[in-house]
């Protein structure tokens, strides 16, 4: 790879990527409490402002509630904001996530992901995020630091364009805490493709505006089809924002990733760091035993890519939808898998799919693991959740 | 009433101008609404006492009413009467009826 003289090169978790991702970005009001994984984020972002690298307001907060929505505020004067959570965090903050969303503020927040309690767990899973997932936000999730460094970024250009709050996540600790080689942009290149539009309401004391006002049923319906209709456009806005900052920075993601998969047979469909790499793995270990495998990684989650799914798994005798969050009590416990299957089922598209869940509060997920996901898909359909990992 | 659609509306719900709170109609969500018959109306004013919106007016003037003449009547504002029916049941006469809105 040929490394242009001007990019830096340096070694960042995951959670570091996303502080140096928010200076570039020149962010105006970060809100900051601290919740394991995430601490480390706003303890970097804290340091950047006390030695006068980043020119921004730092709120200390007393929870994740005051956070959001001390972000909120801020954004609703008009300020580049940034805010970062997990798990029972989040949970804290969800009342606050349908305001955020509701007012159309294009507030970005960063979400290493933790499985949720009880029992307490501060390890890895999904749990947190997918119950974040129909609020209304644009839900981004990253299988890399370098990634994570990139969606931060692409992150507020879609954010401001769309008028939507959006959500970046990637695995707790797994890659949160765990170092990687990151290339940084130059800051001033990165204030280019981040440049200042004004919104159309921002709180003025010259213009005076009223947010968050009461609708009645005569007006309420109306202003929630309204962010569908954000969402939906969001998904086209996603792919420009992502093609643009490739041409500008040389490093694209798409909202959908597929590894080998012109000619798979098989399919793993999956999300965020630990799953994709370990599919992707368990993939080249499959076409070693002679199984055409490949792996579909969702990594815009919300609004979910589904032409960019249905067209990557068209040519599939059989597909895995690996989860890594429970959502009980539904037809199926996967949320990606019910995704998936609503997706397929719209379009007609009629293909063996089978839920795995997997990786529950960082149960170790061995290659051989998802391996053996290739090998059940190729003796034939199986309709039951699989709970690949537990002990049962 | 034509409201505007769900893409002439501002983003989010803002309100762009100052004191169009006046003008904001609370009362959409009304099925059925109360009419004062005023031939049957003592003028208690238990109507006026009980509606939980403040919603019914107190009119002065004079009105001849049948045989009687009245120093005051009472109104209804249907910009904000919820139609909850507290004032039908409430007075003493029945001169108010629930009638449905028309849809
Ligand atoms: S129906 Fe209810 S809101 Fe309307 S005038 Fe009567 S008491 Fe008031
Ligand atoms: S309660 Fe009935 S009688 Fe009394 S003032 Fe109201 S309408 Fe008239």
């Amino acid at each position: 790879m040929q490394i242009q003289k001007t990019r830096k090169i340096e070694a960042l978790t995951s959670n570091y990527a996303v502080a140096y991702a928010v200076k570039a970005a020149d962010v105006d009001v970060i809100a900051v409490y601290p919740i394991t994984p995430q601490t480390t984020i706003v303890e970097k972002l804290s340091e950047f402002v006390a030695n006068g690298e980043l020119n921004a307001e730092l709120i200390h907060v007393e929870s994740e509630h005051s956070a959001l929505s001390a972000v909120v505020g801020a954004s609703a004067a008009g300020a580049r904001v940034f805010t970062a959570t997990s798990s029972q965090g989040l949970e804290l903050a969800h009342e606050v996530l349908h305001i955020a969303s509701g007012m159309r503020l294009p507030i970005v927040m960063a979400v290493p992901t933790r499985a949720v309690s009880a029992p307490i767990s501060i390890h890895n899973d999904y749990g947190d995020v997918m119950n974040a997932r129909d609020v209304g936000w644009v839900i981004y999730i990253a299988a890399s630091a370098q990634e994570v460094y990139d969606t931060v970024i692409q992150a507020y250009r879609l954010a401001e364009r769309a008028l939507l709050p959006v959500i970046v996540a990637y695995d707790g600790f797994l890659m949160s805490h765990t170092v990687e080689p990151v290339e940084l942009n130059d800051e001033e290149e990165v204030r280019k493709f981040l440049p200042r539009t004004p919104r159309p309401y921002t709180l003025n004391p010259r213009r005076p505006v009223t947010m968050g006002p009461l609708a009645s049923p005569d007006w309420y319906y109306e202003f929630k089809y309204q962010q569908v209709l954000a969402l939906q456009e969001a998904y086209k806005i996603a792919k420009d924002v992502d093609a643009e900052y490739s041409r500008a920075f040389g490093r694209g993601y798409g909202v959908v990733e597929a590894y080998r998969m012109e000619d798979a047979d098989y399919a793993i469909v999956t999300y965020g760091g630990a799953a994709y790499g370990n599919a992707k793995a368990a993939a080249d270990l499959a076409r070693e035993r002679g199984i055409a495998a490949g792996v579909v990684r969702i990594r815009l989650y919300r609004p979910f890519p589904t032409a960019d799914v249905l067209k990557a798994i068209s040519g599939v005798k059989a597909l895995a939808v690996l989860d890594r969050a429970i959502m009980f009590g539904g037809p199926a416990e996967g949320p990606l898998y019910r995704d998936v299957a609503t997706a397929m089922y719209m379009s007609g598209l009629d293909k063996p799919a089978v839920n795995v869940i997997h990786g529950i509060g960082q149960r170790t997920m061995y290659v051989e693991d998802l391996y053996k996901i290739y090998t059940m898909l190729r003796e034939g359909p199986r309709k039951e959740v699989v709970f690949m990992g537990v002990r049962i | 009433m034509s409201l505007p659609k769900a893409t002439e509306l501002p983003i989010g719900a803002v309100v762009t101008e100052p004191g169009s709170t006046r003008r904001y109609s609370t009362a959409g969500w009304r099925t059925l609404k109360p009419v004062i018959h005023d031939d049957r109306c003592v003028r208690c004013q238990l109507c006026w006492l009980y509606c939980p919106e403040g919603t019914i007016a107190e009119v002065r003037g004079v009105f001849k009413v049948g045989g009687k003449t009245y120093d005051v009547k009472y109104e209804i504002i249907y910009d904000h009467c919820k139609g909850c029916g507290i004032c039908a049941n409430e007075c003493p006469t029945k001169a108010i009826e629930m009638v449905p809105e028309a849809p």
